[in-house]
């Protein structure tokens, strides 16, 4: 099999091999962070930077890991980034890494990133490596930005925090979904968009 | 490359680049990270004086200008007397508190506080701009913390001018479950906190997270419903303020309050 070109290695997660839509991956962290846009934001560029990052580190290290213990090394490898990445929000973006609190330091167990590592990077040059990381960050932001946007405007008529929709409760006619503000209605959300893309591309269908 | 040397040695390699890198970025950070820890401490203060909405975005500026409306004092807690001497900007009571020359052990509590703090920092809000000293103050603001499920809650009560009804509650720092302890932040449950009666007519606290449900303020006014899914967390807040609010705590300070002496 002829490798894939390198645009097709960044553009291919985005929709036609979502990690989350199509892979059903990093599913949790979706659920918890996308109440809105604001915490969707930080938390996919949070992704993407450790995704593309740890890709990245892996493939530079692919030919002298021992395979033994390839695993544990690729796991401390993202457990650093995680963590690094952690830290930069707590002192750049304090309110925002106080709403998104455990989760970023889960997005070490989000199988995305080890998927990508062990999958990927273990058999790629660097270049080609950190273009698939991007793009499977990239696959699970666009995700996590459309939730986040019909649950804050379902749940709450604002987007970005900026009312958009006249709420009920302030003269208006819209009332807001509480559904929506929780984590069972990130899975409505993400099941509609699963069917949705499944009904544009069949050939995402499962055979039976 | 299989060899048990060269998996030993390029594990060890690989935790020396990872410690280094994210040790770094720890010590680069800290100085950002505390000033956000600050400021957030001060917000609480604010938002348990019922000054400030957790809601809004407060600037800088605006900050400090509610803040003009409270007033720091370092209280000697054992005694209950101010110490106006003292500069509040100079005392930190959580680091007093881990000093043994500045501390000192207090017997075995459900709020599991092992030392306390020989002096601490109340705020006291004072209505409207800057008043002169001796002024009337309308809410005591006083800082609490205690054991939750998986770490200590630090927050903050504050209490109107009678010392027994609370205007506010917040926790600034905890470590509980989110979604479970973590409520402790809940907006909604807060709001059921102002109003209630911290003491029964003087006497021992007796503010409690119910296990259940509460009653609306005026038919239930000693107890707050329980956090579902968090009877840890629930005992743990009912531990903290009564600890906080009796001997060992703020209530040589609150008593002294109580016969005029303050201000």
């Amino acid at each position: 099999m002829a490798d894939p070109p390198a645009r097709r290695v960044l553009m291919d997660p985005l929709i036609h091999n979502n990690p989350i839509a199509l892979q059903v991956l990093g599913i949790c962290s979706a659920l918890a962070v996308t109440t809105g846009m604001q915490t969707s934001v930080v938390m996919s560029a949070a992704v993407v930077a450790v995704t593309a990052l740890s890709n990245l580190s892996v493939s530079l290290l692919r030919n002298r890991i021992p395979t033994s213990i390839r695993i544990i090394v690729q796991l401390t490898i993202i457990a650093s980034l995680v963590i690094v990445t952690d830290q930069i929000l707590k002192a750049y973006l304090y309110e925002i890494s106080k709403q998104l609190s455990v989760f970023v330091g889960l997005i070490i167990t989000n199988c995305i990133i080890m998927g990508r590592a062990e999958a990927f990077a273990m058999q790629n040059p660097p270049l080609r490596s950190l273009l698939d990381g991007l793009g499977n960050g990239l696959g699970y932001a666009a995700l996590l930005l459309v939730t986040g946007a019909a649950r804050e405007i379902l749940g709450a008529g604002e987007f970005w925090g900026i009312p958009v929709l006249p709420l009920a409760s302030e003269g208006g006619w819209f009332t807001p979904n509480g559904l929506m503000g929780l984590s069972p209605g990130a899975f409505f959300v993400i099941g509609f968009l699963i069917w949705f893309l499944r009904t544009l591309r069949p050939e995402q269908v499962e055979a039976e | 490359m299989n060899t048990a040397r060269y998996i030993l040695g390029f594990a060890a390699g690989v935790c020396l680049v990872c410690a280094v890198l994210v040790s770094g970025s720890a010590v680069a950070l800290r100085d950002l990270q505390a000033e956000n820890a600050e400021r957030e401490r001060q917000r609480n203060v604010l938002f348990a004086a019922g000054l400030a909405d957790p809601e809004e975005d407060l600037s800088d500026e605006e900050m400090a200008a509610r803040f003009a409306s409270v007033r720091p004092v370092v209280v000697d807690l054992e005694t209950g007397e101010e110490l106006p001497g003292v500069d509040p900007a100079g005392v930190d009571p959580l680091v007093e508190a881990g000093a043994p020359e500045s501390s000192r052990p207090v017997a075995d509590n459900p709020a599991r506080v092992r030392r306390v703090e020989r002096r601490s920092v109340v705020y006291l809000v004072e209505e409207g701009g800057a008043a002169a000293a001796g002024a009337a103050w309308n809410a005591v603001v006083l800082p609490v913390r205690g054991q939750g499920l998986w770490g200590v809650l630090y927050g903050f009560l504050a209490l109107e001018a009678d010392l027994e009804t609370v205007r506010g509650l917040t926790f600034y720092r905890h470590k509980e479950t989110p979604g479970l302890g973590g409520e402790v932040d809940n907006p909604s449950w807060k709001a059921l906190w102002p109003g209630r009666r911290v003491f029964a007519g003087g006497g021992e606290p007796v503010i409690e997270v119910a296990r259940a449900a509460a009653g609306p303020v005026a038919e239930d006014p000693h107890r707050v419903d329980g956090l579902a899914g968090a009877t840890m967390t629930s005992r743990g807040v009912t531990n903290l303020l009564r600890f906080w609010l009796a001997e060992n705590g703020f209530g040589p300070y609150l008593d002294r309050l109580r016969a005029g002496a303050g201000d």
